[in-house]
């Protein structure tokens, strides 16, 4: 009875299998593809570096991670910017 | 010529050396002839499973140090006709032998037995290549749990990479009620991750418990339903279709069977 209850409440949140398997997901993207956190690390810093030619951006607030779904493998950067920068006339004139 | 069959997980703790001795000794019963390779140097733990730990006087780093023949070094197991056990060193570290001298010691052992499984260290280090080295086939063992999915995951991308192509997954341990409770991954979940074939399910069970303390391997024991996984895993290594059994322990009708000594 007591196992019955627990199985029809745990359907609401999600179950622990499943976290299991999301997590075991993400580390196998990231075994597979051989990237470590210092290659995510160099990431990000050359990314703020191209970005912050164009535009302020919160370098606190950046993420950068990799995530599958359905055997694609996405990277995910989520940027907050805080302002665009005015750019001089020459270089847009060059966009 | 043998089969030469390495049994692997990368990690450490999930069954390998239950899964090779069981295998092993399951095979010889069916009247195979079978050597059990010991190959994490060491660290042997083969000897004990078997019950074997008395009977040791050469090891498998004296036979490639050419202190020894083969046949000096090979094991009679007691309980079982036709199997044979190489015990790993207990004193020396892994890098007291080479891979090549491993692939020349199981096409040596091969010419005289018709499987033999070699039982593989935990890591990916020397001890793992050492292992591999003389593999035609690879069985990886894991638990279904992130971090020996991982393992596995990693390891037969490095099997692959050795080019032991079509490795075949055996989970260990695995809990039916916690499945059925959505706690525990499912086959199909590790299987979908992994993506290699299945080659047998072994439910948890403290009867392997039992069976180590004395020596002996569940495989022998006809009512123990961990040793009836392995028991088809053995008809699989021969190449029988054999189904996945029953893993539901818990329904009324299996405990009912159990009762009335239908297992």
């Amino acid at each position: 009875m007591l196992e019955f209850l627990t199985r029809l409440f745990s359907r609401e949140s999600s179950s622990s299998k499943d976290i299991a398997k999301e997590r075991l997901r993400l580390v196998l993207v990231h075994d597979r593809a051989g990237v470590s956190p210092q290659l995510l690390q160099a990431l990000k810093s050359e990314l703020i570096k191209v970005i912050s030619n164009y535009m302020e951006i919160d370098e606190s607030g950046l993420e950068v991670n990799l995530e599958s779904n359905d055997n694609q493998v996405a990277l995910i950067a989520n940027i907050p910017i805080k302002q665009m920068k005015r750019l001089p006339e020459n270089v847009v004139s060059t966009l | 010529m043998g089969e030469v069959i390495v049994v692997t997980s990368g990690k450490g703790g999930v069954g390998k050396t239950t899964t090779t001795a069981n295998l092993g000794v399951g095979l010889a019963a069916l009247g195979h002839k079978v050597a059990l390779i010991d190959a994490d140097i060491g660290l042997r733990n083969l000897d004990v499973l078997l019950g074997l730990e008395n009977r040791i006087v050469y090891d498998l780093t004296d036979v490639t140090g050419g202190r020894c023949r083969l046949k000096q070094a090979l094991i009679k197991d007691k309980h079982c006709e036709g199997l044979h056990l190489l015990p790993a060193s207990q004193t020396k570290d892994k890098t007291a032998v080479s891979p090549e001298e491993m692939k020349k010691l199981c096409q040596d052992v091969a010419q005289e037995f018709e499987y033999v499984i070699v039982d593989c260290p935990a890591g990916i280090e020397q001890g793992f290549r050492n292992a591999i080295a003389g593999a035609d086939k690879a069985i990886v063992v894991t638990t279904p749990e992130v971090a020996a999915v991982r393992d596995a995951d990693r390891i037969i991308g490095l099997l692959e990479a050795a080019e032991l192509r079509n490795p075949k997954l055996v989970i260990n341990r695995f809990r039916y009620k916690m499945v059925q409770q959505k706690d525990m991954m499912s086959i199909e979940d590790i299987i979908d991750i992994l993506a290699v074939d299945l080659l047998g399910v072994v439910p948890e069970d403290e009867q392997v418990v039992v069976s180590t303390n004395k020596g002996e391997s569940v495989v022998q024991d006809e009512r123990s339903r961990s040793g009836q996984a392995f028991r088809n895993i053995v008809q699989r290594i021969k190449g029988e279709a054999v189904p996945l059994m029953n893993l539901n322990q818990n329904g009324m009708l299996s405990k009912l069977r159990r009762i009335i000594g239908l297992k």
